[in-house]
């Protein structure tokens, strides 16, 4: 196993693009069978960052979701330094940026402010943990560009675990979240508990975030937690079909970039933004030649 | 400074306020607004509540709706203290435009007025389908029933949460300047959805406006709110130049231009905005 993990992650400098480091095969099965449980935690992510992401582009917190990250890339960094467990220092800074900005960010502009003020700080504070850090040098960067098969079995068991309970949570809370994420003014007339939900929603966004954080990286998050769900949001509207539609998005990405990329050396994450980036492209000019088509007829 | 009595004591009150008073923080004490309020509405029954902004008629509806306190009085709906989530009470706020990208067909906005407070598994049950196509049809939006929320123009979306307020009867309804932002066609269908609703079903109506016109002929009575003090009368007692310069202290005026009323003169009492929903607390 160590083996392969080496093989996988040292990519030495090669004077021109070697398409073998891109794309290659051999042992394929092998790789995949060993991996196995990167994959289901990809998938698990892939399936319920789309479905966050659907209330993320919803309750317009795209940015937030870019903070939180930059927190939780802060605690797992901390977690390294002073020999903590790295997911639950990824989970403990997430949690902290995740109810911060829902406790005193209720409007967009004072939200905006507060994930502004905390990003840089988050991000300079894992660098700063990082620099004193003297371990691997592989976990250092893994953080910020993410690279699943580095993470330990124990672990991956713990993101699959939280993501499952994330969408859990989720779906039970899921009528009252749309309604308060469409018009909170008659969601709070009608009775919705709009603060205890909104407050509900950051915390499972939190969680989400920092297992996104372990899979893609903390630069790379928004891949997952937006980009399925914008997809989505161009193509179609309707309560079921956007979720359905960003979860199947969101599962294509993690699911196809750890695919591709177990058959070259190079990293997971950008075989999963392009996957992703591809995916909204193909979407935005789909109803682009929608509209065109309802205009002219 | 009286309010006539309730001639009919036929019905019980829907909505029932004694010696209502609200104060608003100011410097270090408070200032009162306003004091010793008393309404009874009766089922059916068509107030409108006017005056200027920052005199407290949001706030009075969020104490209806159980989501602030006054400082003093009590409220009581269909017999009951006013309360959190009273599912007797429909509330239609102020036209805001949805996002465009909103992920909702129109029909999924009235099924909200069912599904919105429903924890747990989120599967529609029986018969909400026909409840929402029934109140598609009833709010006139049956052939943008599946339409996304955000291509809608201003007036079809304001019909929506119109019909979302209506999905459970209620008995009350509270109307936040239902009608701001639309154009003249549009507030007269929406009014006409509301003044159907109270003759159908018997809902009384409490209805927030600054324009009285468009709803001048299907008012019962009138609360005009001014001047840290409150009238409440028929439109014909309370809209006249004697009365209003009386409540504000200041010389104004109402004016009859063939069916439309216009009051002149009202001293801004606040600086001007489109309507407060957070500043009334």
């Amino acid at each position: 196993m160590s083996a392969v993990l080496g093989l996988l992650t040292a990519a030495g400098p090669v004077p021109a693009v070697n398409w073998g480091d891109i794309f290659s095969f051999a042992d394929y099965g092998e790789l995949v069978a060993l991996l196995a449980n990167s994959i289901i935690a990809g998938a698990v992510l892939g399936i319920v960052g789309g479905l966050v992401g659907v209330f993320v582009m919803q309750r317009d917190l795209a940015f937030a979701v870019h903070g939180v990250s930059e927190l939780s890339f802060a605690g797992a960094a901390a977690a390294l330094l002073f020999g903590g467990s790295v997911v639950a220092g990824s989970i403990g800074g997430a949690l902290v940026a995740a109810i911060l900005i829902g406790l005193l960010g209720a409007r967009a502009r004072e939200r905006n402010s507060i994930v502004g003020v905390l990003m840089p700080f988050g991000l300079g504070l894992g660098i700063l943990f990082l620099s004193l850090y003297d371990g691997r040098s592989a976990n250092r960067f893994s953080l910020l560009t993410g690279q699943i098969v580095s993470v330990s079995s124990p672990d991956l068991g713990w993101l699959i675990g939280i993501s499952a309970a994330v969408l859990v949570a989720l779906v039970l809370v899921w009528n009252p979240l749309r309604f308060d994420s469409l018009d909170p003014v008659s969601a709070e007339a009608r009775g919705v508990p709009t603060r205890t939900i909104g407050l509900v929603f950051m915390v499972l966004l939190g969680l989400i975030v920092a297992v996104a954080v372990h899979i893609i990286g903390a630069l790379l998050v928004m891949a997952l937690l937006v980009t399925p769900a914008a997809a989505a949001m161009r193509v179609t509207a309707g309560p079921l079909r956007v979720p359905l539609l960003a979860a199947l998005f969101g599962f294509v990405s993690a699911v196809g970039g750890i695919l591709l990329a177990l058959a070259g050396t190079l990293p997971v994450s950008p075989y999963i933004t392009t996957i992703s980036f591809g995916i909204y492209v193909v979407c935005w000019l789909a109803q682009r030649a929608r509209d065109r088509v309802r205009r002219a007829g | 400074m009286t309010a006539p009595a309730d001639a009919s004591a036929a019905a019980a009150p829907v909505l029932q306020i004694r010696g209502a008073a609200l104060h608003r923080p100011q410097g270090r004490g408070d200032r009162e607004l306003w004091s010793g309020l008393d309404l009874d509405v009766r089922p059916g029954e068509f107030i409108a509540v006017l005056g200027p902004s920052g005199s407290g008629k949001t706030t009075l509806l969020r104490s209806i709706l159980g989501l602030q306190d006054l400082s003093a009085g009590e409220i009581r709906v269909a017999g009951v203290p006013a309360t959190r989530g009273n599912p007797r009470i429909g509330y239609i706020p102020q036209q805001r435009p949805y996002p465009p990208d909103t992920a909702m067909r129109a029909r999924d906005v009235i099924a909200l007025g069912l599904q919105g407070r429903r924890f747990g598994l989120p599967v529609p049950r029986r018969g909400d389908r026909e409840r929402v196509d029934e109140m598609l049809a009833e709010v006139g939006a049956a052939h943008y029933g599946d339409r996304r929320v955000g291509a809608l123009s201003g007036g079809e979306q304001q019909r929506l949460r119109v019909g979302q307020a209506l999905m459970d009867r209620p008995a009350l309804l509270l109307c936040d300047e239902p009608l701001s932002n639309l154009d003249l066609a549009n507030q007269q269908g929406v009014t006409e959805i509301i003044d159907r609703q109270r003759r159908a079903h018997g809902a009384a109506v409490l209805f927030v406006t600054h324009d009285i016109n468009p709803i001048l002929g299907r008012v019962d009575r009138i609360l005009y709110i001014a001047g840290g003090r409150f009238m409440l009368g028929t439109p014909d007692e309370v809209l006249q130049t004697r009365v209003l310069t009386d409540l504000y202290g200041a010389p104004v005026f109402v004016l009859r231009a063939g069916d439309r009323l216009i009051v002149v003169g009202v001293p801004d009492v606040e600086p001007h905005h489109d309507h407060d929903h957070e500043g009334a607390a």
